[in-house]
């Protein structure tokens, strides 16, 4: 499991994408590459190490070093091989006397105004300067530089101006000016890779350097949003993670996934020991393909916090202090509780909910346990407050409850269309990769109340921006769809082929009636019509569209609505089933595919299949031994209803804090307190914690064996580093309670619970560790008919058949803003935070968000008398809390903004339960509030702050 | 929103109804019952059929329409 750090080869340039080959000899050996590779890595490729500094091949070649001079028979000269491309019959020299000596001449410069502390440095062994010195065979130094950037003094004891102290100030990694060879490897990394441009190369010459943009910034308060790209780019120790310096080098890496958003970046955990020494973007991961962002690359600390609970805990009632216990007495307190439970009310009586951050084989376990030892279908899981709306929507209309693309795809998109996503904070990896697409000249249009980054930034910029009224999701893309279809600009041959004809006359009818023109719909939504008109025909006609979604279109009371509406428009032009075009819910966490896949609803077996069905149930009857219940189970909203109601009294949550991530926490809080067991299976005393009975402590994705299943349906492995400090991984700990209910499961590793799943799922038929292992990862439906995965769906036919279009009528939210409540909340998210924070915010994440801010246009503040950095109070018909106030036109006058990391803030005090027509995902996106000055923490926020407090009481085993 | 059984599983079956009566409606109606006996969980079918019984107060036309289709619950 544990290979060497066998450091990736890097090839020195990017690879060519030319189908063309060219053969050309190196040193006297033939290599045949594609056309436009460069010399540098035609010679990597034939085994050469052509000696370079400022060559990388995750960015563009410069030629600024001259280390890598080759000679060309027949050229002239000694050109730089990282910038000279191939051409056929060309007769290269990687070494001869003039070379070795033009090489330790540009060698000498650099060590003359380096610092020789090679065996302090931290970057000691993992250096390519170092490397480079010992590959041309430097072995002095003929001359010492009266003017350096390394020496504080010179030697009358005058400071040198040249002299820059260490940059400290990102919490993660630090700049040390005096190291930087000036190679710009990190500059151009930052706008090739992050597509940020925080980093610039100042002055000319010898005073060039290296600078976080204007010269006062520095690292911390400058754009850099800390993606580490430029960590991983440079050749020195000059820009290095602060975990370097602390521990040393590691010695051995284990390639994993991110445990974070739903990108599901590869990285390689850099271990010594069983210590985490970095976490390094994995170059042969096919979500990232080298990249990441700060969350996967640098906010692990949360996995060693003092805060992590390591033992089981009990109580008997919600009021009195934990008591520590061991795994044994803890598992009999649980069993013999839920026992009573269902013997006492019934089997209904109780219930699961799956987490998206686990693994798909503890998701499966967890709904197994419902299924066949509770013997009822009460499972959920969290995707139901984020993306219900999506396996409903694409469901129906397509066939499968997935995106349709990779991420590889965006590379060959013309048009993009995002609605209600805000991919630079929430999904910046894919972010990046947008970017990139966009500054080679693909066209942008964004569905969004607010003017999120994508919208406009360094080198990008929106052709349109639809900055609609929250809630009118379903009136504009109609209004799209309404000109597509008026215009007479859909793709009929696609249509006539591939979805039913009369289906899609029907539709075309309905969509062309004039309520549902721009014209119409202009008030209505706040879009101006010509905008709606020019983004249809730009989607329709501009080559290659596709559409990327997110929170922002499912979180409302028509979620599943838009959802229909956006795979209808994809219908309608063709661009379905072919690389740079597709349907792509842009997920939020990381295993939120993974764990709808694997039967986290409580009407669907793993697989998407309605417990309905008696094959379906037959399969799982037969692999399990029980019986299976015919009717759905309970939704969390419902098992709350029922909870208030008395009729659920058993919960079993795992890796979920639904007190703070649901709508309403007030009721939610009044559904909880009403049950008898409530079980939290999780990393930290998380909110929902305030109000079990049991805590099991969980393990953290460092610590277990499993697999994520990411945004693209790519099933990428998760390793284990380091054993659990809780001493169990978490599909251990659900075996454990399982069995003592009496299930005698008898797993021993993670690899026989996806057997299991592949037995009886068909879209997992082929899969196993094995081929994981071989494969790196591999994309459902992988069975028979696709050994190898499935990159693209819809390639020649629906998955349903025919794509169905579906009606999409506008019908306004009852939640509406009036006289006591003029102003729409909608939420999101922001880079450095995930989800409810419990990870991030016990990480140094923190320098960047360490409150939850509301942002109000200036306008509405004004005539409130708000002020930038005020305390307001913001009320909702649910209830009430306070933050502080951010004055902004990122959002228009009417619409207020905020995200819900911190407990304190409670925004889902305020948010309503309201709710998908379709799939009970809560409308969060859309509040009427009311806001006004305030002087510190609602009643509320208090009240809750002191229940928070006396219920975290822990007595300890020896009390 | 209220969260009395009844208020909440009343406005929850319009607003399915009220997408479905977008839709022919045949299909509607269709649509309509089976989601409710897809998705709804047997004790919130039977608040729902508690409604019907005492003559559907409050539920829109279409749901009325369908009750002989949704699923009565076995009396638990
Ligand atoms: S960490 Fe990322 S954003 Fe910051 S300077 Fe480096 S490459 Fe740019
Ligand atoms: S900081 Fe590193 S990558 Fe950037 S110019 Fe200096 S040496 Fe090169
Ligand atoms: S949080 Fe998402 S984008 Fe960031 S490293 Fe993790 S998977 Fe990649
Ligand atoms: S590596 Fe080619 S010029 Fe620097």
């Amino acid at each position: 499991m544990k290979d060497f750090i066998i450091p990736d080869r890097d090839f020195g340039t990017p690879a060519a994408k030319s189908k063309q080959m060219v053969t050309l000899t190196i040193d006297g050996f033939a290599v045949t590459v594609p056309e436009g590779t460069s010399i540098m890595r035609a010679a990597a490729e034939a085994g050469i190490q052509v000696p370079k500094l400022c060559a990388t091949d995750s960015i563009d070649a410069f030629g600024s070093c001259r280390l890598c001079l080759v000679e060309i028979e027949g050229r002239n000269g000694t050109p730089a091989s990282c910038t000279t491309p191939v051409a056929a019959g060309l007769k290269v020299h990687t070494q001869n006397a003039k070379l070795k000596q033009l090489r330790r001449g540009v060698m000498e410069l650099y060590i003359s105004d380096h610092p020789l502390d090679c065996l302090t440095c931290s970057a000691n062994g993992d250096c390519e300067l170092q490397d480079m010195a010992g590959a041309v065979g430097l072995r002095d130094v003929r001359y010492e530089a009266v003017a350096t950037h390394f020496k504080a003094r010179d030697t009358s004891g005058r400071a040198n101006p040249q002299y820059i102290p260490r940059d400290d100030s990102n919490p993660y990694f630090s700049y040390d000016p005096q190291k930087c060879i000036v190679c710009s490897r990190c500059v151009r990394a930052c706008e090739e890779v992050q597509g940020t441009f925080a980093l610039t190369i100042e002055g000319r010459g010898f005073d060039s350097r290296v600078s976080f943009g204007a010269k006062s910034d520095d690292a911390l308060a400058s754009d850099c949003v800390s993606c580490g790209a430029c960590v991983a780019a440079c050749p020195t120790a000059t820009l290095q993670e602060k975990s370097i310096i602390e521990i040393g080098t590691p010695s051995h890496s284990v390639v994993t996934t991110c445990a974070y958003c739903g990108v599901g970046c590869s990285f390689k955990a850099e271990m010594r020991g069983d210590e985490l020494v970095r976490m390094v973007p994995y170059k042969h991961g096919k979500a990232n393909r080298g990249h990441s962002c700060v969350k996967g690359r640098f906010a692990y600390g949360y996995a060693s916090h003092k805060d992590r609970i390591l033992n089981p805990m009990i109580r008997d009632s919600i009021n009195d202090p934990w008591q520590e216990v061991s795994w044994p007495e803890a598992m009999a307190f649980t069993a013999a509780r839920m026992q009573g439970i269902i013997a006492k009310y019934g089997q209904k009586s109780v219930g699961v909910i799956t987490s998206s951050r686990c693994t798909n084989e503890e998701a499966y376990l967890v709904q197994k346990l419902t299924r066949a030892v509770f013997m009822n279908n009460n499972t959920d899981t969290c995707a139901r407050v984020c993306h219900s709306p999506t396996g409903y929507g694409l469901g129906q209309t397509l066939g499968t409850s997935a995106g349709t693309q990779d991420f590889d795809s965006v590379e060959e998109t013309d048009v993009v269309i995002i609605i209600g996503a805000n991919p630079t904070d929430g999904h910046p990896v894919f972010a990046s990769r947008l970017k990139k697409r966009l500054r080679q000249g693909a066209k942008l249009i964004v569905v969004d109340p607010r003017r999120t980054d994508m919208v406009e930034s360094p080198h990008i910029k929106a052709q349109h921006h639809l900055a609609l009224t929250p809630g009118t999701n379903v009136a504009v893309v109609t209004a799209l769809a309404h000109v597509i279809v008026t215009e007479g600009i859909y793709n009929e041959a696609f249509i006539r082929e591939r979805c039913d004809w009369d289906e899609f006359r029907d539709y075309a009818e309905f969509v062309s009636l004039p309520q549902n023109s721009p014209e119409a719909t202009e008030l209505l939504t706040g879009v101006k019509a010509e905008t709606v008109r020019e983004a249809a025909r730009l989607y329709a006609l501009g080559g290659n569209g596709s559409i990327y979604y997110g929170l922002g279109v499912t979180e409302h009371s028509q979620g599943s609505t838009t959802v229909i509406g956006i795979a209808n428009l994809a219908m309608m032009t063709g661009n379905v089933g072919r690389p740079g075009v597709g349907v792509n819910p842009l997920r939020g966490q990381n295993n939120v595919q993974g764990s709808c896949d694997m039967g986290s609803f409580p009407h669907e077996l793993p697989g998407y299949r309605h417990v309905k069905g008696e094959a379906v149930r037959d399969v799982f009857e037969r692999a399990w031994g029980v019986k299976i219940d015919n009717e759905p189970g309970l939704r969390i909203p419902n098992m709350l209803d029922a909870a208030v109601e008395g009729t659920f009294k058993g919960l079993y949550c795992q890796g979920e804090d639904i007190l703070q991530s649901d709508p309403d926490t007030k009721h939610v809080a009044a559904g909880l307190a009403a049950m008898e067991c409530v079980i939290v299976h999780d990393l930290f005393l998380n909110e929902t914690a305030n109000y079990a009975h049991v805590f099991l402590p969980g393990s953290t994705f460092l610590e277990k064996n499993g697999t994520f299943t990411n945004a693209e349906r790519r099933i990428n492995r998760v390793r284990k580093v380091m054993a659990p400090r809780n001493g169990y991984e978490d599909w251990e700990v659900t075996m454990m309670l399982a069995n003592e209910m009496g299930a005698g499961w008898t797993y021993t590793h993670p690899s026989q619970i996806m057997d299991e799943i592949a037995m009886t799922t068909p879209s997992f038929a082929g899969v196993n560790y094995e081929k994981l292992e071989t494969m790196g990862s591999v994309q459902w439906p992988c069975n028979e008919a696709a050994p190898e995965g499935t990159p693209l769906m819809h390639v020649d036919g629906f998955v349903r058949g025919k794509g169905k279009f579906i009606n999409t009528e506008y019908i306004a939210t009852d939640e509406k803003t009036g006289p006591r409540f003029p102003l729409l909340l909608t939420t999101g998210r922001i880079l450095s935070q995930y989800n409810v924070g419990a990870q991030t915010r016990r990480t140094a994440n923190v320098v960047w968000h360490d409150q939850d801010v509301l942002e109000i246009h200036p306008h509405d503040a004004e005539v409130r008398g708000i002020k930038d950095g005020d305390w307001v109070r913001l009320a909702s018909r649910s209830g009430d809390t306070t933050l502080r106030a951010a004055l902004t036109d990122r959002v228009n006058p009417g619409v207020v903004y905020t995200t819900f990391h911190h407990p304190d803030t409670q925004a889902n005090v305020i948010t309503t339960d309201y709710s998908d027509w379709a799939t009970n995902c809560p409308e969060y996106k859309v509040t009427a509030v009311q806001i006004s000055p305030s002087n510190g923490p609602s009643e509320w926020q208090e009240d809750y702050a002191a229940q928070a407090r006396l219920s975290r009481r822990i007595l300890s085993a020896a009390e | 929103m209220s969260h009395d059984p009844h208020t909440k599983l009343i406005y929850m079956a319009n607003q399915i109804a009220r997408f479905m009566e977008s839709k022919p409606h045949a299909e509607g109606l269709e649509g309509l019952y089976s989601h409710i006996n897809d998705f709804w969980e047997p004790r919130m079918r039977t608040h729902l059929f508690e409604v019907l019984d005492a003559g559907g107060q409050g539920l829109r036309p279409l749901v009325v329409e369908a009750a002989s289709h949704i699923r009565r619950p076995v009396a638990a």
